[in-house]
């Protein structure tokens, strides 16, 4: 069944065409990866879903409910989380206030009580306990990625949204990530996910989408993405991620 | 509710009303025209701080709720004859109406617009009100004396607004902690670091900041009925005070933006500071350059106030001094 | 029925005052647009703007019209002093703390001007006569203020436009650390551009100076009309203020026939409020 569906989302900005016709559908409790290159209008796409951005065309359907053009708050308590790519911690708020909001606001609209607690458990799930009464500013940029990740999952939603999680982090924390990911997953909460971090994203996730010049170009497996004609040439023009889909390829 | 069970607020009520009662109980009038103004400008500055400090947004125009609610109030003690606090009360709901509808309008604008938009508020009422007449135009409005006598006499009056006053300072310290420690209060400090994020968080950040606005509009506009009753009179000039709208910020700001006490010892601090320098040989002609000076040093070296030194100095405090 | 000759006597009146004001407001603006600071001190400085050409003027014998350049002088080194005091350090703090620093200076200078001054009315008694066109007279005085003022304009966009330091300024305006990565010493340049809206405001003060009279306070009416103006023209854009000072200029020339003139500020801080709520383009555009 589908959770997340769009239904030919265009956006543009100016002369700008940040998304023509996108279309595509998440399915319940699947992990979805978006690659794509730099300005293919990925995290546009995320804008849209989650109501920072209003589309000129289409619309997004959640839970078989028209969410198109409603505020993000609105998106946020119908069960939709997102983590951010720039991260965007509380600063002047402790770590537990940060992921209290998350719990507070979210999908369940908890009280300020029940949120502690849950905000407490899913510390303890991210490995950020230690820094609870930290203030978010203090934090290196890491745990600033995965407090990101816990306001998110405190909030309880049925879709996250990971905007580049795994960008900055060295081998062993992004083989940590993953983990935490398919934790994730495993809870029952479905994953849409943009990545540059090819193999990782090839490795956790059940289908992936292409997006390239604000189109979706190719849809699929990871094994049939990594060999797929267009999403090559899409990649050839840049050297890293060219290298980094060899490696997709080889391994 | 769980505050009667806080330590902080327990402190926070037995120092207030500590600080309160004693010129009621040494029966000192200039020690109650002291504290009428102290505790008048821990309201100001407290209410405000609930836009400012925990929603952060700069507000210039706080007094307008003031001197609007002071007008509303004297309007109808003056003119339809009503008693003191139910004036006083009408005042309040009326400037927190008001703000509910400006809050939807002009809370769109973030930032220093929106700080522009709070001064052009404030000039644009004070500007009308000068020109309508049921409110007596640029002059005003003075109370005949005789309506002093249904408290007793003018004396007895003076009294009974202390009192009232001590209670609505108590009432808006108490709302300002409440929010605080309330999830209302964390959703608007989430909007104070990052409004957008807050959003995206499921803040429902237009309703919680009219709320904010109105609620901190809500005791300014009491006040003002306390205050101008006391007064006598009123008149545009006194009642929008642009002056008093930005030292009020300076009294948030010198105590610490965010916290409870620091409007609280900010308004007290400023205010005796500002009564040492006035009567003072020395300072009595440049006490306002002085001031000018002080703030200045407060948000180069301190902008955290006094009480966001001191809790982030001694984090032990922050049980007892919210 | 009014006729037509007062409508033109009070247009051309109300617009020569808005080439003053529009000045007034440039250096607001300038300063907005450069680093995204509201000068809260913008209405004492024109207030030393008036002092300035005054004590020259009844003190030291100076003309009116040659001390403006000393205030213009001066202007300029005083916003540069203003800028390294309060305004450097707290300049990528939140914006309240850029408004109190700058508002700190406004007490202090009010608060000494006070002291030095009182709040006596001084004016500056001088006339360059009078031009009668039919049902318009025309001061003097004023007409020099608005050709004063358009000169000024014009320099400064000739400096913004087609001078190296001008070009600098800009350059920091638009993006500070593209700047910096060029080699240019934005720090320095952020100075300067604040002296130099200083200045504008001292010097419109001067102008004014020569015909209406003022207290240290007066100032603060220039300040509120200047915030106006610049919303007008668009917070940030020294061109559009001057086009926002004509038509503020007009509106208080035009206004008076047909309410009481105290009608005018209601409709100027009206207008004010409803601008910034309506012209979200320039005025949201700052996430």
């Amino acid at each position: 069944m589908s959770l997340l569906e769009i239904q030919g989302v265009s956006k543009r900005f100016g002369g700008l065409q940040a998304l023509n016709r996108v279309s595509l559908h998440v399915s319940e409790g699947e992990i979805l990866g978006l690659i794509g290159p730099n300005g293919a209008g990925k995290t546009t796409l995320f804008n849209v879903i989650n109501g920072v951005y209003r589309p000129e065309e289409g619309r997004v359907i959640f839970r078989g409910q028209d969410i198109t053009g409603r505020p993000p708050y609105e998106i946020a308590r119908l069960g939709i989380a997102r983590a951010h790519q720039i991260v965007r911690p509380l600063n002047e708020l402790t770590v537990l206030e940060n992921v209290m909001v998350g719990a507070c606001f979210g999908r369940e609209n908890r009280s300020l009580r029940e949120a502690r607690e849950i905000a407490l458990a899913v510390l303890e799930q991210v490995g950020l306990a230690g820094k609870r009464d930290v203030e978010a500013a203090r934090l290196n940029v890491a745990e600033k990625k995965r407090l990101e990740l816990a306001r998110a999952l405190a909030a309880r939603p049925y879709l996250i949204l990971l905007d580049e999680v795994l960008a900055g982090l060295n081998p062993t924390e992004v083989a940590t990530m993953l983990e935490v990911i398919r934790a994730i997953r495993a809870s029952g909460i479905t994953v849409l996910m943009i990545e540059h971090l090819m193999h990782a994203v090839m490795n956790v996730s059940d289908r992936i989408v292409v997006l390239d010049y604000g189109e979706v170009i190719a849809e699929g497996i990871p094994q049939e993405i990594a060999h797929h004609p267009r999403v090559i040439e899409a990649y050839l023009g840049d050297p890293r991620l060219s290298q980094s889909l060899l490696e997709a390829q080889g391994g | 509710m769980s505050m009667w069970r806080s330590i902080s607020w327990w402190f926070t009520l037995i120092v207030l009303l500590g600080a309160g009662l004693w010129p009621i109980a040494s029966g000192s009038a200039t020690g109650r025209e002291d504290m009428f103004l102290i505790l008048m400008l821990v309201t100001l500055a407290s209410s405000l701080n609930i836009l400012l400090g925990y929603t952060g947004y700069v507000n210039f125009g706080h007094i307008v709720f003031f001197g609007l609610g002071g007008y509303i109030g004297f309007y109808l003690m003056h003119r339809q004859g009503w008693s003191l606090g139910p004036a006083m009360i009408a005042g309040g709901l009326a400037t927190a109406a008001l703000a509910l509808v400006l809050g939807t309008i002009i809370l769109r604008l973030r930032g220093a617009y929106f700080a522009l938009a709070t001064i052009g508020i404030n000039e644009a009422v004070r500007a009308f009100v000068a020109n309508f007449e049921p409110f007596g135009g640029a002059t005003g409005m003075s109370l005949n004396f005789a309506v002093y006598q249904a408290y007793g006499g003018a004396a007895q009056a003076l009294w009974i607004a202390y009192g009232v006053l001590l209670a609505v300072t108590l009432l808006t310290v108490g709302i300002s902690f409440a929010v605080k420690h309330s999830k209302f209060g964390l959703g608007l400090m989430a909007i104070r670091e990052d409004e957008d994020a807050a959003l995206v968080l499921g803040v429902r950040g237009p309703r919680a900041k009219t709320l904010a606005y109105a609620l901190s509009a809500l005791f300014p506009g009491m006040v003002g009925v306390l205050f101008f009753f006391k007064n006598g009179n009123i008149e545009p000039g006194d009642a929008f005070r642009l002056h008093l709208s930005i030292e009020t910020l300076v009294m948030v700001m010198l105590g610490g933006q965010g916290t409870v006490w620091g409007p609280i010892l900010g308004a007290a601090l400023y205010e005796r500071l500002r009564g040492y320098l006035l009567t003072s040989p020395l300072f009595k002609s440049l006490h306002l350059a002085f001031a000018g000076m002080l703030l200045l040093l407060i948000i180069l070296f301190v902008p955290a106030g006094v009480i966001g030194w001191l809790r982030a100095r001694f984090p032990a405090i922050r049980r007892v001094i919210p | 029925m009014v006729s037509p000759g007062v409508w033109i006597a009070s247009l051309i009146d109300g617009l020569l005052l808005g080439f003053v004001y529009g000045l007034a407001a440039m250096g607001l603006t300038l300063i907005w647009g450069v680093m995204r600071v509201i000068n809260l001190a913008h209405g004492p400085i024109i207030a030393l703007g008036m002092f300035g050409v005054y004590l020259l003027f009844a003190y030291g014998g100076v003309h009116p019209y040659l001390g403006l350049f000393a205030v213009a002088l001066l202007g300029l080194l005083v916003g540069i002093l203003i800028y390294a005091i309060a305004v450097h350090r707290v300049l990528t703090a939140p914006h309240l703390s850029t408004l109190l620093a700058t508002f700190s200076i406004n007490m202090m200078i009010i608060g000494t001007g006070t002291a030095l001054f009182t709040t006596t009315p001084r004016n500056i008694d001088i006339s360059l006569g009078r031009l009668v066109l039919g049902p318009v007279v025309l001061l003097g005085t004023r007409l020099l203020a608005a050709l004063a003022a358009v000169l000024i304009a014009a320099g400064l966009y000739v400096f913004l436009y087609r001078t190296t330091l001008g070009k600098m300024v800009r350059a920091v305006a638009s993006n500070r650390a593209a700047a910096e990565l060029m080699g240019i010493p934005s720090a320095r340049v952020l100075a300067f551009s604040f002296g130099l809206g200083t200045m504008l405001a001292a010097v419109a003060g001067g102008l004014i100076a020569t015909f209406f009279p003022f207290t240290i306070l007066s100032g603060g009416a220039y300040e509120l009309k200047s915030f106006v103006i610049c919303v007008l023209g668009g917070l940030g854009n020294p061109t559009g203020a001057l086009l926002g000072g004509l038509i503020l200029g007009a509106l208080e020339g035009l206004i008076p026939i047909v309410l009481p003139v105290s009608w005018v500020p209601v409709i100027e801080f009206l207008l004010f409020v409803l601008l910034l709520l309506l012209r979200p383009q320039g005025l949201l555009g700052e996430r």
